[in-house]
């Protein structure tokens, strides 16, 4: 039987909406306060979705230490109270939800026991993005 | 096709552990989840299904009815109840939310008049849930 596991993750970091291929004017115009010089913050929240099929012995997709232990080690030290601009992920694009979604994704393909469905990204409780590697990502 | 989501809440005990294993594999594999004298958690139940709206009552199921049934099936099965020692689908298979899920669809697949069962989605926690789509 396949189904599908999904936890939620929470992290706070500052960024800035910005691109050096705008001048100022444009960089204002297009983000916004986002774009306020000294950064803003957020709370937050990447559920992460991964399926599998149920192990008959331990009835689990994955065991959801190990999946706890990956993102804090790959994930949640390398992004909670930072700064998502000075991130590498960030230096060439600018660190919007979107691409913070699909940093997720590249991150957690990784995790070896099962398989990557799809990464859903709060950024406010109004704002949320998903991404599944390309393909629809379907009923949330 | 309309998608339509009906929640219910059910609050049980559980442990998670395989006969088939010594106490220390038990213990390595499933941690705290393995104390045998069990914990509980406030389960949240989605149940989504799908349908055509009825041109008459503009209904794709009717939401007295779906939750009757959530209630009979599920609910009063499995609320404040231990569910290894009392649901008798987990004296065999360990009560993961994984395996919760799939067993809420079994005991609704049919039972939906005029809708097809869609997805099971049950919450353990805010932070943890499964969903179940019927997949083998």
């Amino acid at each position: 039987m396949k189904a599908y596991l999904s936890r939620r993750y929470r992290l706070s970091a500052s960024h800035r909406l910005h691109t050096e291929a705008y001048d100022a004017a444009k960089n204002r115009a297009v983000f916004g306060k986002c774009n306020n010089p000294h950064g803003h913050g957020h709370n937050y929240v990447v559920q992460v979705t991964v399926s599998g099929q149920v192990d008959p012995e331990t009835g689990m997709v994955c065991n959801l230490a190990d999946l706890d232990a990956f993102a804090k080690s790959n994930f949640i030290d390398r992004f909670d109270h930072s700064n998502l601009n000075t991130l590498d992920c960030f230096r060439e694009s600018v660190s919007t939800t979107e691409n913070l979604s699909i940093e997720a994704y590249r991150i957690f393909q990784r995790f070896p026991a099962a398989h990557l469905e799809r990464v859903h990204v709060e950024e406010t409780s109004n704002n949320s993005f998903d991404y599944a590697g390309g393909s629809d990502p379907g009923l949330i | 096709m309309i998608l339509l989501t009906r929640k219910a809440e059910f609050s049980s005990a559980h442990f998670y552990w395989n006969e088939k294993w010594p106490e220390e594999e038990n213990r390595r594999v499933f941690g705290k989840c393995a104390n045998r004298n069990g914990h509980g958690h406030n389960y949240t139940l989605e149940v989504t299904v799908a349908g055509e709206v009825d041109p008459v009552s503009g209904f794709v199921v009717d939401l007295k009815q779906l939750k009757d049934i959530l209630e009979r099936e599920v609910i009063s099965i499995y609320d404040h109840r231990h569910l290894n020692l009392e649901v008798p689908e987990f004296a065999k298979m360990v009560p993961t939310t994984e395996n919760i899920a799939i067993a809420i669809w079994r005991r609704l697949e049919g039972k939906i008049p005029n809708a097809k069962l869609h997805r099971v989605r049950v919450y353990e926690l805010p932070d943890l849930f499964a969903d179940f789509y019927g997949e083998r």
